[in-house]
């Protein structure tokens, strides 16, 4: 196949055309830009609708009604702009509805900087809205892997009826790298939504009002919204036994571990590789799910041959390594070195600060 | 072998289009390539970077501090991007706008972009010289192939075709009279 060479957010953009996405809903933001601009010309190729809303705010709802019809739909953003659809993506949750979110991380907190950062993990794996709200979070470390991830979020979000979130940064976005991209989906193979979309009516679990359906995140008893959250935990439950993802390199006999997702991940393999060559056994944990989060790798490091875990991250503090000292063994002690505010984390420094620890 | 590059310059003159020339040749070559650009909010005028990585090998970090070949279009880049330049690297420098010279014993090439470019007829073609310099330093990616992506990018100006040729052969000879 065709390994063609691609921006990563017009990469992801694609990706979402071929899932079966049909409905976009944005508002311009640096550095996603490129996301909008492929779907504005793209998305009516193909028979769906692209608009550039208002506001972000307005966008996440246009998402939400677009879900309530059972279309493949997806928002995109960076930064403050996903704190503005925090709103949409809580009602969207709350309603039960598939949708995809991606997030090309800039510089925060605030207006921050337009420049890659990896700032918004605490507020995409924790609280991406308000009331509990919780999304199901992917990360690239790279063009194709963002490509294949974006393709099968849509997948994920009409699995589980719910948000998910891919998390990328801007050097992922902007970079252009080699892709083969997949197949254009048969929309006729995608998921059968019909037994609660608000489109048709009849019988259904969201039947009011005689045969109409309706679709709320409101809930008439504190009784209904709790068997509702009930359901959630449940689901989260779920992800947590069975989808979490990880990848492991250089493990085996590993003494010295960094833990890093996305592009810092790709920092901490040339790191891991230099020590290597210097016959510091090093090897990286890599989170692909951030949310649920892989515990058990990091749960399974033994303390009696792992001497140190080191989280690389585009930001400070550092927000991964609350989720990596939570499941390491106490006696392992844990640090962190990053970059952040949009400097771009560099093997060289990440090496030198590294070696430090040791 | 991964080979590391930064070109620099002013916005406009070509920064962008010479890496991903490059990088695109790479990725069809089979080979794993990596285009990073960083770029002020002046498309033109201001300064722009970009940093392409190509290896036969799965490529890690897209971004570093150090290079193994630096490209330098105007004296600002040289003066910020010098320094950056690994042990037993070379630089290519636009002699056209670069007055400096690195210290003894690096190596470089010092290519009048502009004169060149001017005795073909068109000072525009001066990034397509630079190109062929580096073709002619880097060794590793093929002079057709590198042509037929310039092509690829002038398609619908097909009358510019020859002169974009001339220019990256006059770029290759530059190289190897120095």
């Amino acid at each position: 196949m065709k390994k063609e060479f691609l921006k990563g957010n017009e990469a992801m953009a694609e990706a979402a055309v071929r899932a079966g996405c049909r409905f976009f809903a944005g508002y311009p933001i640096t550095p996603q830009n490129e996301i909008p601009e492929h779907l504005s010309r793209r998305l009516f190729e193909v028979g769906g609708e692209f608009v550039q809303a208002e506001s972000e705010v307005a966008a996440s709802y246009m998402v939400y009604g677009s879900s309530m019809t059972g279309t493949r739909c997806m928002t995109s953003s960076s930064g403050c702009g996903l704190a503005l659809k925090a709103e949409g993506i809580g009602y969207i949750t709350g309603a039960r509805l598939p949708a995809v979110v991606i997030n090309v991380g800039r510089g925060g907190p605030g207006l921050g900087q337009i420049l890659p950062s990896q700032q918004d993990y605490l507020s995409a794996t924790k609280a991406p809205s308000n009331g509990g709200a919780r999304a199901f979070v992917l990360a690239p470390s790279n063009v194709q892997e963002a490509v294949d991830l974006v393709y099968e979020a849509f997948d994920i979000a009409d699995k589980y009826r719910c948000v998910c979130y891919v998390l990328t940064d801007g050097v992922i976005g902007n970079m252009m790298e080699g892709v083969v991209l997949p197949e254009m989906r048969d929309l006729s193979s995608l998921p059968d939504k019909s037994d609660w979309v608000v489109t048709k009516r009849g019988p259904g679990p969201n039947t009011q009002f005689g045969n109409k359906r309706i679709i709320t995140s409101w809930q008439n008893t504190g009784e209904e919204l709790e068997a509702t959250n009930q359901v959630f935990a449940d689901m989260l439950e779920g992800w947590k036994a069975n989808e979490t993802r990880y990848e492991a390199y250089q493990m085996d006999d590993a003494e010295v571990v960094f833990a890093a997702y996305g592009t810092s991940a790709r920092v901490a393999k040339t790191v891991v590789n230099k020590m290597r060559a210097e016959g510091i056994k090093a090897g990286l944990l890599r989170p692909i799910t951030l949310f649920p989060f892989p515990e058990k790798p990091f749960e399974a490091l033994d303390a009696a041959k792992v001497k140190k875990v080191i989280c690389l991250e585009m930001s400070i503090p550092g927000q991964l390594i609350e989720d990596v000292r939570a499941f390491v063994d106490k006696k392992i002690p844990v640090e962190h070195f990053g970059r952040s505010g949009g400097v771009i984390l560099k093997p060289e420094e990440a090496y030198e600060a590294s070696k430090k620890m040791l | 072998m991964e080979k590391s590059l930064l070109i620099a310059g002013f916005g406009g003159q070509g920064v962008m289009l010479i890496g991903k020339t490059l990088c695109l040749t790479a990725n069809d070559n089979g080979m794993n390539a990596t285009f990073f650009p960083a770029y002020g909010t002046a498309q033109r005028g201001g300064t722009a970077n970009c940093t392409c990585i190509i290896s036969d090998e799965e490529i890690g970090s897209p971004v570093c501090e150090t290079f193994d070949n630096l490209i330098v279009m105007n004296e600002p880049s040289y003066q910020k991007f010098a320094p950056t330049l690994k042990e037993g690297g070379e630089i290519i420098l636009n002699s056209s706008m670069v007055t400096s010279r690195p210290a003894d014993g690096v190596k470089y090439y010092a290519i009048d972009s502009i004169k060149i470019a001017n005795d073909l007829g068109n000072t525009k073609v001066a990034n397509m010289v630079i190109l062929g310099a580096y073709i002619a330093v880097a060794g590793n990616l093929d002079v057709d192939q590198v042509k037929e992506q310039v092509k690829h990018a002038l398609h619908g100006k097909e009358a510019l075709f020859d002169i974009n040729m001339k220019a990256i052969d006059a770029g290759i000879a530059a190289v190897k009279s120095a």
